[in-house]
Formats: C-alpha cells, structure tokens, sequence
C-alpha cells in the first residue's frame, strides 16, 4: 500500500447530529467509549499500510486537530509523508462555500507533491473496519477507474434509511448511484469510500473547478457515470453511518453485542485513539454493572446497565445507568436515574435526577450541562 | 566532540538532572522476576513500577533521566523506548538508557554497587553538566514534586539532601534510619539498626550538587574496599566529611515493594474506598505505555466489585477485591477474589481463583481451582505464560508446568 494515500474528507453536514456537533465536527463526535468517529476510517488506513493521510476539515476543527494532534496514535508523525491536517482557505466568500470538490482544490498541491499513485477517499463518519488491501486488490483485478464501496442490507433497516443507494451488476460494475436518497429500490447502501488513480482524481477537481462544480459524489461521480469504469467493492464487516442522532443512538447501542464488538474493536486490526493516560476503572461495593463497555478512570458506586462509559466517568451511589451513552467526565450523581439518554461531555447529573428518553428518540444533554 | 555539552542554554529544566536506578534483581520476588528487572515489575492493573519515578521526573519538570539497567533489561526496554509515554522523547535530554559498558582496553565492568553505576556514568552526567544530580531509583511506588525537595536543597545550601519518611518503629530496622538535628540537618546515619533511634527511614531519594558528588564518587572509587553503595558507602563519607546533609521530611504514601507480599499488599491498598496513593489525580497523573485496547466489557452475568479492572478485558464471571491488567478474559462462573491477574491472562468457566497473583499471559481452563488449603494462605503465584489444563487443581505456586504435574499426581493419589 506505499503506493496509496489516504483522503479523509471530513467536510459534511455536521446539523444533521443536532447538539452533538454544536461544537465539533462529526469526526470527533466520540463513539464506543473512548473513540472519536474518524479513528475507524485513520485506523484501517494505517493498519492496512497506508502512511500518507490528508484529513480535509472544514469547520469546527479545534476538537478533531486537538484529537488527531501529530498523529502520534495512528504511527502517522513521520518525516516522510504521514498525517497532514488541512483546514479550509480563509478566503470563502461568506456562502460560497458549495462543496468538497472546492476544497480538494484549494489544496490540490498536496496530492500534486504527494508521490503515491493511488488515492483513497473516504468520509469520516463511517464506522467500520476494513483492510484496504483486498479493496485495491480488486480495484486493480478490475482494472477500474474508481472503486465504489458498499454494503448490502438484508432487510430494510431505519439506520440507513438515509443513506445514498446504488445497483451493482453481476460482474461487480456500478449501474446506478443515486445522489439523494429515495430514488433506487436497491438494498446496496453505498459507502464513502472510493479507490482512484491519483490523476483521475486530480483531473476530477481541476475539471470540476473549471465547471463549477462542486460535489465530489453529484459531480465528480455520478456525472461520469457513463464515462468511467465503475466497479463496487462489497464491504461485509460491520458497517455504521452515523447521520442522525437516532442513527448514532442504535449504533452505539449495536456495540453491546459481543459479535459486533468483537469484531469491529478488534478485526482485521486495532482501532487506535487519542491515549489519555488514565488508570483503570475502579468498581466500589455497591458497583452492579451488566452488558457494557465501559473505559478507563471511571469510579462505578452504583448500577450500570446496557450502556456505553467514556473515560473518567463517576457514578455515584444508587445512581442507575440504563441504555444511555455517558460521555468524557460525566458526573452522575447519588440516586440519579438515566435510561435512554446520551449525555455528552462534562455533564453533571445532580442528585436524585432522572433523565429519561424514548427508546426510539434519546433525550441529549449537551456538552457541560448542569442537570 | 563526543563529550560535547548539550543544552546548555536552557539552565531552567537544565539545573537539575535525574539519575534513575533500574537495575534492582528484586530476588525475593520470585519468578515475577526471572524475566524482568524489578522495576519492570506490572502493577496497579496498568502500570509497571518504574512508571512512577518516571512519571514523576516529568510532573516534576526534569526532562533529562538516565536510566540504569543491567538485570534483565529486554522488558524494561522495550517498555520504556524513547519516551514517549512520559514526554521524555526530547531533542535536549529526555531519556537515555544506560546499561554498563566496556572500556577500551580494559575488561567490561559490571555496575558494582549504586554509587558505581553513577560513577561509570560521569560522562553521561557532565554532557549535561547539570548544578544537581537527582538519584532516585526505579523500584519504589511513590508521587513526589522533586522541584519542593530542589527548592529545599537550594534554601538549605546543602550539599545534599536525603528525603525521609516517617516509618512505624517497629519497622525502623529494615531501612536506613536518618538522625537529625533541630535544622533537618543530618547527624548520623544509620544502615538497618538493631535499636533505631529515629523513625525516619531514607527513601532512596537523593538531590546531590553535582561537584560535590563527583569528587566523592572519584574517591570512593579509588577505596578498594568499598561496596561502592551510596548507602553504605558515599552517604557515611560524606557525613564523615561533614557535608551539609539534609533530611527532606515527605508524608505521602511511599512503598518497596520488595517481596511478593507486599507487592500484594500495595495492589489491594489501591481497591480501599480512599486510598494512600491516589491513581486518579489529574494533576499527577502516571503516564505508562498504552495498549490502545477497546473498553472493558461487562457481560450480563458479570459481578464486579471491589476491583480495579483495565482496557481489553472481557468480564463474564465474578470478580471481587482483586486488580485485573489489559485485556483479561474471565468465563461465566469464575469466581475470583483476592487476586492480582495480569495482562492477557485468559480464564476459562467455573474457575475459582483465592489470593493469588498470575502471571502475564497465562491460561486457566475450564474448571481449575487455584486456592490454597492452608489455615493461613500464602499468596499462590503463577508463571506467565502457562497452560493450566481443566480441572487442574492448584495449591501453591507454579513456577513450571512440571510443578503442576506433581501436584496433580499428589490429587490423584488422594
């Protein structure tokens, strides 16, 4: 994979998470404890060889550039190559900004100078874990001009009701892709995730630019449609992508069952993250904690039940944590009573409060709120 | 230039320099430590114990640590590497690991005693040429701000200051006992008296002014017949010498954890409701090497309390009082109490575990019993790294699997 570089294009709707993204971007949102989204996509990169990583922000950066630092965690602070953060030029007219394509462009140097051959684009708020290398395998057995990623759904599923679809034929060749979603009866959810040759990528964004174009999905695909090979890759791992809270709610969720966890924590590699040092969770008398996960520096006195912990949470006695998402240093208070909730960062929970959301609408408590 | 001087611009972090010794065999350890120097020794479910003199080099602002080894060092190494963890990978200084080395022309020389290993490193030390040389060593668990006993040292004028702790009396023996005058200046320093007249033991904490300790460690080393200690050796002759020494009295929790006992003890000290030494103090945090495992799950059949327990592990039975390291996997119906596990080790069905500390990596299957019959239970240690096959039965400590098959022998018989 030396001949590949990786594209993390971080540029999207971040309204679509509501309270979760008011100040962070979706890369950062954290996910399973002690993740931020974009680990799953900078992980696999890495774990499948790839050492050259652009992430493409575009607002609300501080968190994710605070999160990604040199790089350190991913192996990525390197002399040659590594991990390149690259915020948007300053100089958007106030509204001007209509897409990723543009943004690839004001920063087309970087794939100029880059010397790998190959790209791979992906999103950040997809949730997976995925060895690259079958994938560009494929994508030159193939002899494609872009590889597609996609997974293919049983049954209907809410969480990817809002997910973009596409017809695959039966020698692996992309028939149809759909911009908004609704228009194709397929059960093949498309994944952000495209392998290129560097110069068609860069012929895209140049080409692109001069049209006014600006979306690298409606124009830079779909529009070439007919003119390029397209082939799809079938991704069978576990596949999440988060684009509501009630999406992001049911996909935390998913990593209680042990199959889900086993494999997307642990297969085909690690999931690296940000470290913070802290020591292991302690677990007091009264502590009863049933199907979780839970990080580390948390100190448990009370119940905790289906729920996922972040690091350096405290639950305090008699407090009962049920189905809910309980970020970064949240404090749950004596007697306090959580069930279907997701509360962000710093949150404190007095006592003998109860917070309870729907099963279906999790109630959200934002970043630092006094409760 | 070899011995050419570095940093020598940045006097701040520059004026003091800390010399860690981590070359300790830790004998009464056991097989804990066959493999691994005793500071590589795991502790607290994450840490090893050098993890705390190093993380407090760093919460105390020195950025220049010269790591002594010679036993074992392939963990210690590997653990430490450049740094990293404890923000000791520095273009000035940081952390270099030193192990003894040969002389041209000359036969290599094992570091003899303490002061020795210091002595064989001068070079390394005046490549920094520091005012202060910290001496402190890896096998103690302990927070303390070495920049307050600077300070000290600095007011005093002394020539060194030994930093001392306030021990039971009944203990005083087993330490090296500091008399003092009404200053804090030292008097008299005894090595394990038989009738201690001071309850304040020396920590193995050490501040020197570096041209004073050069100059006894030059004539230390041309006495023959010294056992080239700072203890026995460069300490008394300084006192002798009528140095300025002084005693910086520390009240935090401070612990040797020289036996297997005590190592014990300072992992179960941990699971009090407010323990001594406090593990969670942002403000002192003890950096160590991560293992970037996913969090700890908690199965629905999982009874934990009591316990400390790390990243990576997979809890489906019922741990009470004991301290579980990464990526520990415990079966539905175990029961383990008492007990320390360490990292990776993987516990089958229906095990008990009582008081017991096993070793990295090793696998308990299905049905195993590790608890000992005595009326008063010494603590069972388990190699890492070993295979306990199901139903075993296992009453004292295994060192080998030849171990287990004696006393499967003995079961049979009975």
């Amino acid at each position: 994979m030396k001949n590949v570089m990786g594209i993390i294009n971080v540029s999207r709707r971040d309204e679509l998470l509501r309270d979760l993204t008011s100040l962070r971007c979706i890369a950062s949102v954290p996910f399973g404890g002690r993740y931020r989204l974009i680990d799953f996509v900078l992980s696999s990169m890495v774990n499948s060889g790839i050492y050259n990583v652009g992430v493409f922000t575009l607002n609300k950066y501080r968190s994710l550039m605070d999160h990604l630092g040199f790089g350190k965690e991913w192996d990525l602070n390197r002399k040659r190559d590594g991990l390149f953060i690259l915020p948007p030029p300053i100089h958007y007219p106030l509204g001007y900004y209509r897409g990723d394509l543009q943004n690839f462009f004001s920063h087309i140097d970087y794939f100029h100078r880059s010397k790998q051959e190959y790209v791979i684009i992906t999103g950040s708020n997809i949730v997976c874990n995925i060895n690259f290398n079958e994938a560009f395998r494929f994508h030159q057995e193939t002899e494609a001009d872009i590889t597609v990623f996609y997974k293919e759904i049983e049954r209907e599923e809410e969480v990817f009701a809002q997910c973009r679809r596409i017809e695959v034929g039966e020698n692996s060749r992309v028939l149809d892709m759909e911009d908004k979603p609704g228009r194709l009866n397929s059960n093949k959810v498309l994944i952000e995730i495209f392998i290129m040759k560097k110069s068609l990528f860069i012929k895209i964004i140049e080409d692109s630019n001069k049209l006014e174009y600006a979306n690298l999905i409606r124009d830079g695909l779909i529009r070439n449609m007919n003119r390029l090979n397209m082939y799809g890759f079938h991704y069978t791992g576990y596949l999440g992508i988060i684009n509501s809270v009630t999406n992001y709610f049911k996909h935390s969720m998913d990593l209680l069952k042990r199959e889900v966890w086993q494999e997307l924590f642990y297969k085909p590699g690690l999931i690296y993250t940000k470290v913070k040092d802290e020591p292991p969770t302690k677990y007091l008398d009264l502590a009863r904690v049933t199907n979780s996960l839970i990080s580390n520096g948390c100190l448990i006195e009370g119940r905790v039940e289906n729920s996922i912990l972040s690091r350096g949470v405290k639950v305090h006695q008699g407090a009962y944590i049920k189905n809910s998402i309980v970020m970064q240093r949240d404090v749950i208070g004596k007697n306090a009573i959580i069930e279907n909730t997701i509360l962000d960062k710093e949150v404190f929970v007095s006592e003998g409060k109860e917070l309870i959301g729907d099963t279906k609408q999790p109630l959200l408590m934002s970043k630092k709120s006094m409760i | 230039m070899i011995f050419r001087k570095v940093g020598e611009e940045d006097m701040t972090s520059r004026k003091c320099m800390a010399m860690l010794l981590a070359g300790g065999a830790g004998k009464r350890l056991g097989i804990l430590t066959r493999d691994m120097a005793k500071p590589a020794v795991p502790f607290g479910g994450k840490f090893r114990i050098i993890d705390f003199t190093l993380s407090n080099c760093t919460n105390s602002g020195i950025y220049a640590v010269g790591v002594l080894t010679q036993y074992q060092p392939l963990i210690l190494n590997s653990h430490i590497g450049t740094g990293i963890p404890w923000d000791l990978d520095r273009k000035n200084g940081g952390v270099s690991i030193l192990p003894p080395y040969v002389l041209k022309g000359e036969k290599g020389k094992w570091y003899k005693g303490t002061a020795n290993a210091i002595f064989q490193n001068i070079y390394f030390i005046e490549r920094y040429n520091p005012e202060y040389v910290l001496v402190i060593s890896g096998d103690h668990i302990y927070k303390m701000d070495y920049s307050l006993m600077m300070e000290f040292h600095e007011e005093k004028g002394a020539d060194v200051t030994i930093a001392v702790i306030e021990v039971p009396w009944g203990e005083a023996s087993r330490f090296g006992i500091m008399n003092t005058g009404e200053n804090g200046s030292v008097i008299e320093f005894e090595e394990k008296p038989s009738k201690p007249r001071s309850n304040m033991a020396s920590m193995g904490v050490y501040i020197f002014c570096w041209s004073t300790l050069k100059k006894y460690l030059y004539k230390d080393d041309d006495n023959s017949k010294s056992s080239n200690d700072f203890g026995k050796d460069i300490i008394p002759m300084m006192l002798k010498e009528k140095c300025r020494m002084f005693a910086y009295p520390f009240d935090g929790y401070w612990k040797d954890v020289g036996t297997i006992e005590s190592l014990w003890e300072a992992n179960m000290d941990l699971l009090s409701d407010d323990p001594a030494l406090d593990l969670y103090d942002r403000n002192w945090r003890i950096y160590s090497v991560n293992s970037n495992l996913p969090p700890h799950f908690m199965g629905a059949s999982a009874h934990v309390h009591r316990s400390m327990v790390n990243e990576g592990c997979m809890i489906f039975g019922t741990i009470h009082h004991s301290v579980l390291f990464t990526g520990v996997h415990v079966g539905e119906g175990s029961d383990i109490r008492d007990s320390i596990i360490m990292s990776n080790v993987k516990i089958g069905r229906n095990v008990k575990i009582k008081k017991a500390i096993i070793g990295e990596g090793a696998i308990i299957e299905d049905n195993c019993q590790i608890v000992s019959d005595a009326k008063k239970p010494e603590i069972i240690l388990l190699k890492g790294d070993i295979t306990i096959p199901v139903n075993s039965v296992v009453k004292s400590t295994i060192v080998s699997i030849r171990d287990l098959q004696v006393s499967g022998e003995e079961q049979n018989m009975a």
